[in-house]
Parts: structure tokens; C-alpha cells; sequence
């Protein structure tokens, strides 16, 4: 019976120590299986080729320039609409709102969380497109615009749920002291706790950047799709393609092991590359100030 | 700033950045509430038990979206069924066996990595992992390995809150009656964590139910007659079928579009409000 107990625990142990690692093994087998996809493409595609401004596979142009700008421009156009509009609701919803307010927001934001992509870019071709279309008079309202409006929106929740995290652990008594002094709410919210949570904060902005830069179905459902360079302030009215967008149209039409499906998993590294830079950031922010927090503590 | 006109003092100042923030808060909410309610009113009227229960056909632009919601469940049933488990251990594992050193630090790096990586990219992990090395092929076994492991992120991290929160002394006291450690976890403090570990999977879950892109290429169908028979099928998923209907099918009646747009979030959300009851009520119980 003892011994029963024993090896039970002990196999159970094993397993769970197994699986605490799972997290690791996993991102490592990702990385592994985008580089052995993707790393034939440096010997098919000469270097110089792979960063010109065409992509046009069907005549063999793998340049991904075009894609990088169009994910940049969407992901710039999303954090200008994302952050003053996240950092701003947060604020409310952690300093100002009454509990009633309160209560409606956080679900409702919550809720703007759940909703699948895919039902947003819906949305996004039957009301903004179109109105874009109108609006500002354009041949086409499917524009880097119309999609940096609903990523925009879709990373909002990201954006405010972690700065309010961040917003509600500063400890009361730093306002205490501010109002103490004779500060305004408002003075201490811009004075002293914004500052005070401003890492946390920092950390929502990547998220809400990485959150849209990954996004694939809305940006393939609302930005025409087309791959031109879009360097400049006024591709925001035209149509692009961004890399997310790419792998999703086109694998599904290539054959296995080809220069096209090598070229689509290289993005796929690129990609995961940019998700690795963003989160290891934003973890390093957090990182950097909880140690700052304990010294002070200590 | 610098005519007297707009010299304010700071209560007006107060006054007015507190009016701005107010109008920030409902440009966020305001198009949530319009969504949602357009949604309920085109969609609504679309709703019937033939909708429901019916196939698609006339090149889906009459019929049902049966399948489709047949092909969601049994993706959501299949990612439960290997990232429920994992997840748990792994956040228990997190919990109470890990110590502060670089092997827990690069987990949770790790952690954080995959709830970060964009959903197409776990797609072609998909593709390359189970659909060839494997030889999965285009399968539910396939969709919903891959959604399984973008799914762990969540799962792992709101256990593991949930396990933390179990107070130190009930282990404590646990082990000091003679308890063993795997006894403590599985008695004393995996009962008490139980509400979080759950609200933590059903929003995972959730996700995994809206998501396109990871089964775009490993286990989505475009149309298929019948339903799937085995775990290697492909099958026809709501989130997918949204997408089809709306932007490759020329001439798609918009109600069909509405109809199954409410249909993928009454789905999710009945998930989600779930979630929240189960907290809800956890906490009206927690006598800690």
C-alpha cells in the first residue's frame, strides 16, 4: 500500500513536470518546423530579390517588401487609434468612472475581447468599407484604412486591460499624497499615477501592437489584398497586403515544398521573429520594474 | 496657451481632461454596443429551426449552417480534450513544484511567447507538424492539435492565478495531517482552485472556437455534404464559414450572413457568460 502511494507519486510527479515544460518544448518545435520550411527560401531566392519591392509569385517575384510595409503602415494607422483610446478608457474606467460605470465597461470591453476576428471584419466589409468608399471618395473603400480601424478597435481590449492592471496596483496612498499636497485628481492622475504605472502601461502598448500586427482574417477580409509599396503617408488610402494576410491566401494554393511555400513560411519566421522581439519587450519592461519595486521595498 | 481666454484654472483644467476621458471611454464602448446590436437585429430575423438544422446549398447561399456548427463544437471538444490537461498540469506544475530559477523564468518567457504569436503563423505550424510530418492531413485531429496549442497560453496562465490564490496554510495543514504532496494538490488545493482553473479553460476555449486562421490549412472545409465521420475528416467550422460566405461567394444573401454571424457569437458568448457565472458564484461560496 505505502509503496503503491509512492510510485503513484512519483509517476505523477514526473508528469507534471513533464508538462511544465510543454510551454517550452512548443515554442521551440514552432521555431524549428518555420526554419525548416523556411530557410531553403535564402538558397532558392537570392537575397537581393527577396528584399525588392514585388511580390508576384505566379511570375516567380518573391519580393517581401511590399508585405512588411503593408503590415507596418496597418499596425502604425492601429497603435495611433489603439493607444490614446485604450490609455484614456483605462484611466477612466481605473481613476475617474463611479462603480456603476464601472461595472458596464469592463464587461463590455471584456466582451469586445471575445468576439471572434472574423465577425469584425464582416462588419468591416458591410459598414466601413463602404462608407470609407463614400466618405472620402475613393475608388475603393478596402484600404489600409479600413483595416487600421478595426485592428485599432480589436487591440483596444488588450490595450485596456493591461493599463488598468497596471493602474489599479499603484498603491493608493501615492494618490494620498499627491492630494495631500493640494493636487487635483486630475494633476495626480497625470502627475503621479500615470507615471507610477508607466511600465505597465508600456507593456499594454506592445501588446496591443503585437495583437495587431498578427491579426490575419480582418486585415485579408478589409484591405484589397493588393502588394504595393506603402512607404508613404498616403498609402493609408490605398490598398495593401500584409505579410499575415499573404500566408493566409496563398498556402492554400501552393504545392508542398515549392519556392512559393518556402517563401510563405519564411514570413511565417519573420513574423514570429517581430512576436518574439514585441513580447520579450514588454515582458522585459515588466520584468525590469518589479526588480526596481523590490529594491525599493527592501 | 498663452492668451488669458484660455487660461484656465485647474479645476477647469480637472473638468475638462475628465470630459475628454469620458468621450475616450465611449468612443470604446459605443461601437461595441452598436455591433452587438446590429447583430441581434439583422441577424435575428435569419434565426429559424431550419437555419439551424438545416445544410447549405444553392452554392450556400440557401439552407442552413449545420455543419458548420457541428464542426466548431467538435474542434472546441477536440482542443479540450489535449490543452485542458496539459494546461492544468502545467500551471500546477508552475504553481507548486517550480522554484525561482532561470528553468521557471524561461517557461513563462516561453508562456508569454505563444499567447503572442499570430494565429496564421500557428497555422503553418499546423500545416508542417500534423498535416505532413505526421500525416494528420487536412483533419479535425489536425485543427484542433493546433488550436490546442495556442489555446495553452490561457489555460496555463489563469490556472495557475487561480492555484496561487489557494492560501499557503491549507497546504500547510494538509501536509503537516501526513498528506503527501500529489494527496495536498489533488484534495485540498485543485478542489479549491477549481472555479478559476475552469472560468481560465471555457475563455480559452472560446477563443479557440472564433478563430480562423490556425484552421485555415489544417482541417477547414470550404463545403462539405456530410457531416465528418472520423477525428481525420475535414469539416466545416462557423468562424470559416463566415469568412466563405462573406467574401467568396458573389451575390450572398446578407441575411444568411447576419444569421450565421449571430449564430458564431451567441457560441462564443454563451461561453463567455458562463465563465462569468462560474466566478461569480465561486466567490459567493469562497469562504476564504
Amino acid at each position: 500500500m505505502k509503496t503503491n502511494t509512492n510510485i503513484q507519486e512519483f509517476i505523477v510527479t514526473r508528469l507534471i513536470k513533464l508538462s511544465g515544460y510543454s510551454a517550452i518544448v512548443f515554442v521551440a518545435l514552432i521555431f524549428l518546423f518555420l526554419i525548416k520550411e523556411g530557410v531553403p527560401t535564402f538558397a532558392e531566392i537570392p537575397l537581393g530579390d527577396l528584399l525588392s519591392d514585388r511580390w508576384y509569385p505566379i511570375e516567380d517575384y518573391f519580393g517581401i517588401l511590399p508585405l512588411i510595409s503593408g503590415s507596418l503602415i496597418i499596425t502604425l494607422g492601429a497603435t495611433l487609434i489603439a493607444v490614446p483610446l485604450g490609455i484614456g478608457t483605462a484611466v477612466f474606467i481605473a481613476e475617474i468612472a463611479p462603480r456603476w460605470a464601472r461595472e458596464i465597461l469592463k464587461p463590455l470591453v471584456e466582451l469586445l475581447g471575445g468576439l471572434p476576428s472574423v465577425v469584425i471584419g464582416f462588419l468591416g466589409i458591410l459598414v466601413i468599407t463602404p462608407s470609407l468608399r463614400v466618405l472620402l471618395n475613393l475608388p475603393t473603400g478596402l484600404t489600409a484604412l479600413a483595416g487600421s480601424l478595426l485592428l485599432g478597435f480589436v487591440a483596444l481590449p488588450t490595450v485596456v486591460s493591461v493599463a488598468e492592471d497596471a493602474l489599479d496596483t499603484v498603491p493608493r496612498s501615492y494618490r494620498e499624497g499627491a492630494w495631500a499636497l493640494g493636487a487635483t485628481r486630475w494633476q495626480t492622475i497625470w502627475r503621479v499615477t500615470l507615471p507610477a504605472a508607466k511600465s505597465g502601461v508600456l507593456t499594454a502598448i506592445m501588446l496591443g501592437i503585437g495583437r495587431a500586427i498578427g491579426e490575419t482574417i480582418i486585415v485579408m477580409m478589409v484591405t484589397g489584398n493588393a502588394p504595393i509599396m506603402a512607404f508613404k503617408i498616403s498609402s493609408i488610402f490605398s490598398p495593401v497586403r500584409t505579410m499575415t494576410a499573404t500566408i493566409a491566401a496563398e498556402m492554400g494554393e501552393v504545392s508542398n515544398g515549392s519556392i512559393h511555400y518556402h517563401a510563405l513560411f519564411f514570413i511565417g519566421m519573420v513574423l514570429f521573429i517581430i512576436s518574439l522581439i514585441v513580447n520579450i519587450t514588454a515582458s522585459a519592461v515588466v520584468f525590469r520594474s518589479q526588480k526596481r519595486s523590490e529594491k525599493v521595498l527592501s | 496657451m498663452k492668451t488669458n481666454f484660455f487660461k484656465l484654472n485647474r479645476n477647469q483644467t480637472q473638468k475638462l481632461g475628465f470630459a475628454f476621458l469620458s468621450l475616450l471611454a465611449l468612443t470604446t464602448i459605443l461601437p461595441i454596443i452598436l455591433i452587438i446590436g446590429l447583430l441581434i437585429y439583422k441577424g435575428g430575423s435569419a434565426i429559424s429551426w431550419n437555419f439551424i438544422t438545416g445544410f447549405p446549398h444553392d452554392g450556400m447561399r440557401q439552407g442552413g449552417i449545420w455543419p458548420a456548427i457541428i464542426g466548431t463544437f467538435y474542434l472546441t471538444v477536440g482542443t479540450a480534450i489535449f490543452s485542458v490537461p496539459l494546461g492544468i498540469a502545467s500551471a500546477i506544475y508552475l504553481s507548486e513544484y517550480s522554484k525561482d530559477n532561470t528553468l521557471t523564468r524561461t517557461i513563462r518567457i516561453a508562456i508569454i511567447n505563444l499567447s503572442g504569436i499570430p494565429s496564421v503563423v500557428y497555422g503553418l505550424f499546423g500545416l508542417g507538424l500534423f498535416v505532413l510530418f505526421l500525416k494528420f492531413g487536412t483533419s479535425i485531429l489536425s485543427a484542433s492539435l493546433t488550436l490546442s496549442i495556442m489555446t495553452l497560453p490561457v489555460i496555463i496562465s489563469t490556472s495557475e492565478e487561480a492555484l496561487r490564490a489557494v492560501p499557503q496554510s491549507f497546504r500547510t495543514v494538509s501536509v503537516s495531517l501526513g498528506a503527501t504532496k500529489w494527496q495536498t494538490i489533488r484534495r485540498i488545493v485543485l478542489p479549491e482552485a477549481l472555479p478559476g482553473i475552469i472560468t481560465g479553460v471555457i475563455l480559452g476555449l472560446e477563443r479557440a472556437a472564433g478563430e480562423t486562421a490556425p484552421i485555415l490549412f489544417t482541417g477547414a472545409a470550404f463545403f462539405l455534404p456530410q457531416l465528418p465521420s472520423s477525428i481525420f475528416d475535414a469539416t466545416m467550422a462557423l468562424p470559416y464559414h463566415l469568412f466563405v460566405i462573406s467574401t467568396q461567394i458573389p451575390e450572398m444573401p446578407v441575411q444568411i450572413q447576419f444569421g450565421t454571424a449571430l449564430v458564431l457569437i451567441a457560441f462564443v458568448l454563451s461561453m463567455n457568460i458562463l465563465a462569468t457565472i462560474v466566478r461569480s458564484q465561486a466567490r459567493a461560496k469562497r469562504q476564504w
